[in-house]
């Protein structure tokens, strides 16, 4: 039957919306505009057969055309948002944070803080426990605002030094934003999730407040609690905190051997290496070994000299020291196809050599060991080293040339 | 007898009529005060519906409503399109004869004007059985529930269900399931026999009367004009004076949510046509407008087509005698002869011509016109020879053109109106705050648009599509000529075109499948696909039911071979 062709509101409005889509799709704001102006009806649906359920779809549509339209005014913006906050009590919460958001993008940091302290008194029987989760945000977003307040207030105190009675406020005002930034913070940072922001100013002012203790439970919460999601900034945080405050290598290290599981281009991999390769235990400086060839396979590394550096160090020293050599040819066995192509052509030896003097010294070093004095890199750059008489190329090409058969044992 | 109230002593229902014109129960012999009123003939025009009173009208005491009845509602609905008609340039007959004298005779018939019921009274009227065999078994009675879940053409289920909690008891005064008196009633009852009247229909009666009048308004322009806002339909209720009250199940009544399709009006057209038993309407000889010697030209015209292809036309015309008055002119109630839909007819015989001429096989017709193409450079003299390549390109530019306006104006419809619209009166702020709501985000984005939008309606007129030989692009293929695919035979010009394919081999059951052929554009060639496309755009109906019209007429063109030979290939092509 002709069902499917007649033209009901239903139908119209479907290729109504497919219009704005469209045109957002492509930027026409105008028009989306245009066609939001008529499938705004929907939203009245006392007598329609069918629940359309547009309102979330018109919030959101909405927003994002008053968003980028040249036009429309932050005034508009409110305005709208308003309106959209009455249509669904299910959606409250989420229009008020998403709100909030968005003054924050704009800078109207105290708006936002009015609104996050509207929506946190919001109460609505049933769906305020429903939409607990929403009322943990914003009461969390809330205590950043907070931390932020009680960060400003520190610098000016920091500023003032310790003269003048009218810091006294100051002061006051200062721990009580803590005291509501923390207990704020605190509750979220209990929900598995990642909360990497509020974790950091959580810590922060537990640091500045002399709590380490709990700054110390918290980050390893965070980083160790298998209910929460893998999330390398949590080791990250650890790490840092353990080493400002100066616990042991043997403490940072294990602290790092996570995130090198998790993201072996990390950049922090690089202290990872050096702490590891000072290390009395084997093991530690096989895993070292590791550490630094796993990073160099990321094309983000290919030009750091630190990395390339700390590979060379490793490896000269393994060689010097005739021991384990093995440890490198495991570590080359996986690699001997790709690398050669990868860091050590002709092109890259010209260029290496002609960006980066120090980049190709340590690079030749690394390629004179793993492919002896022959291959190309090592032959191009010591070449040019030597014919520009810088000292150390010669003591490179010597150091190559006297552990060839190193090559030979490595690359079988 | 029409009185169906119980009696008071013996609660049957089992009336006869005293001398004195009073009602007695059979049963009991028990003697009302009623009488039946002396039903009067005199019909003025727009007056309020006849009916018994128990007493003077009611008037609510709040909101100062008043009683109406559906039927008054509708009344003013067909008042109202009879004027826009008029407005058209339809004769002023129409609405103060034609139309008029078809509803008086509708109510009569549907005993909506006349029946017995006192006001008030409709609620009890549910629990009695409708027919008049079976007085004494209770019937079924559909809850209110049931009633609001059955939509009238969809059947879905409404997901509102607040609304039937906010209904109160039956037993309460009528008001509170809707506006009018009967509105509960009216979506009750299993109405077959009765017709029940709804919004397509008032279009179906519209059409009834042009169609007596022979006015030059098709079908399609008719649906067309409604479509573009020049006859009131959609949210007509509007325009219902403030003491009419719409609530409640009027709504499932009076509002639409879809625009009629034609195939919708023309069968409830014909079922009115039947019901009223009418007699033979005017007969559409060859100087109507309605005739297909006549429709041709016009939609000629408006395709842009050569007017040399309407000695064709009639060819075929006069060739399937569907030029025969007695084809034409429509018989109400004679059930086994196919109705005609005029425009229809007369599109699907210009395609007829196409395929005769030009084969539309997606070859044949580019060949043709590479050849004409020819010929024209060594036309000197007369006008040109007509390119099937150059009037492609032409009109699908200018369809697409056209097609995308209207989709676009498609999905910028807006259904809702100024007048708030609720179920009941309990809801009544919620949407009128909505509405509020509606009308600032309207306005707010309606500013971020841009554009101004234009808040007239675009003029009124027969043709969608206009083409001027004054035009010196060449657009105007009017005046070229066919001679360019023709070839002298005998002294006469032919086609030279010798093929011909059916668009199907046999003509199925109507009853069975709703259609006569199937149509799917994958299994037609695309040249084929594109006139159905053009036609479909002007007459706004699906591409299959000009196919359909299309097969019936090769059928009847190519009756006699098809007849003689039944495995004669003529070429049939997927």
């Amino acid at each position: 039957s002709s069902h499917k062709h007649k033209l009901n509101f239903k139908r119209s409005k479907e290729v109504c919306l497919s219009y704005i889509q469209d045109a957002m799709l492509q930027k026409q704001w105008k028009r989306a505009a245009e066609f939001l102006t008529f499938y705004t009806e929907t939203l009245e649906k006392d007598f329609s057969a069918e629940y359309m359920g547009p309102s979330e779809m018109i919030w959101r549509i909405g927003t994002e055309i008053l968003c980028h339209h040249s036009h429309s005014s932050m005034k508009e913006f409110n305005s709208f948002i308003e309106q959209m906050k009455t249509l669904g009590v299910k959606r409250y919460l989420k229009v008020c944070l998403e709100h909030a958001f968005h003054l924050l993008c704009n800078g109207l940091i105290d708006e936002a803080y009015q609104n996050l302290s509207l929506a946190e008194s919001w109460r609505f029987g049933e769906q305020t426990v429903i939409q607990d989760k929403e009322m943990k945000l914003i009461q969390a977003y809330r205590g950043l605002l907070d931390y932020y307040s009680w960060s400003k207030q520190k610098n000016i105190l920091l500023e003032h030094g310790q003269d003048g009675f009218e810091d006294l406020s100051v002061e006051q005002e200062m721990h009580s934003c803590f005291r509501k930034a923390a207990v704020n913070l605190r509750e979220i940072i209990k929900i598995p999730g990642v909360w990497d922001l509020f974790v950091k100013c959580y810590v922060d002012l537990l640091e500045f407040y002399g709590d380490h203790n709990e700054a110390r439970q918290v980050l390893n919460e965070y980083a160790y609690n298998s209910k929460f999601p893998a999330n390398p900034n949590a080791h990250v945080y650890l790490y840092q905190f353990l080493k400002r405050h100066g616990e042991s290598k043997k403490t940072l290290v294990s602290a790092l051997k996570i995130l090198h599981d998790i993201v072996p281009s990390h950049e922090l991999m690089i202290d990872f290496n050096t702490m590891l390769q000072k290390s009395k235990k084997r093991k530690k400086r096989r895993l070292g070994l590791e550490v630094i060839f796993a990073a160099l396979d990321y094309a983000g590394w290919k030009e750091n000299v630190k990395a390339w550096n700390c590979l060379a160090r490793q490896m000269k020293q393994i060689v010097i020291s005739e021991k384990h050599l093995d440890w490198i040819k495991q570590e080359w066995n996986s690699r001997k196809d790709w690398w050669p192509a990868f860091h050590f052509s002709r092109y890259l030896a010209k260029k290496n050599w002609q960006e980066n003097e120090s980049l190709s010294y340590e690079k030749a070093l690394v390629a004179g060991i793993l492919l002896g004095k022959d291959c190309k890199y090592f032959k191009y750059v010591s070449h040019r080293g030597c014919k520009a008489q810088v000292k150390r190329f010669r003591i490179l090409k010597k150091f190559v040339n006297k552990h060839n058969p190193v090559y030979l044992r490595v690359s079988d | 007898r029409d009185f169906n109230e119980r009696c008071a002593q013996c609660s049957e229902v089992n009336w006869g009529l005293t001398d004195g014109g009073r009602f007695y129960c059979r049963s009991c012999h028990n003697v009302t005060e009623r009488t039946r009123e002396v039903v009067n003939t005199e019909f003025i025009s727009n007056t309020r519906v006849q009916r018994i009173s128990k007493g003077s009208r009611k008037q609510e005491k709040n909101d100062e409503g008043c009683e109406w009845y559906v039927c008054e509602g509708f009344q003013l609905i067909l008042k109202k399109q009879a004027e826009a008609l008029e407005a058209l340039g339809v004769c002023s007959q129409m609405k103060d004869e034609i139309l008029c004298n078809f509803w008086r005779h509708y109510l009569q018939k549907s005993k909506q004007a006349y029946c017995n019921r006192p006001a008030g009274e409709t609620v009890k009227a549910l629990s009695v059985c409708d027919s008049s065999t079976d007085v004494d078994s209770d019937p079924e009675r559909p809850s209110l529930l049931h009633l609001l879940s059955v939509s009238e053409s969809e059947g879905d289920l409404q997901t509102d269900c607040s609304f039937a909690s906010s209904t109160t008891k039956i037993s309460e005064s009528t008001s509170v399931c809707s506006g009018s008196v009967d509105g509960s009633l009216y979506l009750l009852k299993n109405q077959k026999e009765k017709l029940r009247m709804t919004m397509p229909m008032t279009l179906s009666f519209c059409y009834m009367a042009l169609l007596w009048l022979r006015e030059p308004m098709t079908l399609s322009d008719l649906l067309r004009f409604v479509v573009e806002g020049h006859i009131p339909y959609l949210n007509v209720f509007q325009h219902f004076p403030e003491k009419m009250k719409l609530c409640g199940l009027d709504l499932k009544i009076f509002c639409v949510e879809s625009w009629p399709a034609y195939e919708e009006v023309y069968n409830k057209m014909l079922e009115l046509a039947a019901f009223l038993d009418l007699p033979r309407f005017p007969d559409i000889t060859d100087s109507c407008f309605l005739h297909p010697d006549m429709l041709c030209m016009k939609y000629l015209m408006e395709a842009n087509l050569p007017d040399e292809l309407h000695n064709w036309t009639c060819r075929v015309v006069k060739k399937t005698c569907i030029g025969e008055v007695d084809f034409l002119t429509l018989v109400p109630g004679n059930k086994p002869t196919r109705k005609v839909k005029y425009d229809v007819l007369a599109v699907a015989v210009i395609v007829v011509v196409l395929k005769l001429l030009f084969l539309l096989d997606d070859h044949y017709e580019w060949l043709l016109s590479d050849f004409a193409e020819e010929r024209n450079k060594n036309n000197k003299e007369g006008g040109p020879y007509f390119e099937f390549k150059k009037w492609y390109k032409v009109i699908k530019c200018s369809l697409d053109v056209e097609q995308k306006k209207l989709d676009e104006e498609r999905a910028k419809c807006l259904w809702r109106c100024e007048k708030p619209l609720f179920y009941s009166a309990k809801k009544k702020s919620k949407v009128l705050k909505r509405r509020q709501m509606v009308v600032n985000l309207q306005n707010q984005f309606g500013k971020l648009s841009g554009s101004v939008r234009p808040a007239e309606k675009p003029n009124p007129s027969s043709f969608q599509l206009s083409w001027s030989e004054e035009n010196t692009d060449g657009s105007c293929f009017h005046g070229h000529s066919l001679k360019g695919i023709l070839q002298e035979k005998c002294g006469l010009l032919r086609a030279m075109n010798p093929d011909y394919w059916l668009g199907t081999v046999k003509l199925c059951n109507e009853k069975v499948c709703g259609h006569l052929a199937h149509y799917r554009e994958v299994d037609f060639p695309q040249s084929y696909h594109f006139i159905l496309r053009l036609f479909s755009f002007l007459l706004r109906i699906q591409p299959s039911y000009i196919h359909d019209e299309v097969c019936v007429i090769e059928h009847k063109l190519f009756n006699k071979k098809l007849c003689k030979k039944p495995k004669y290939n003529i070429g049939l092509r997927k």
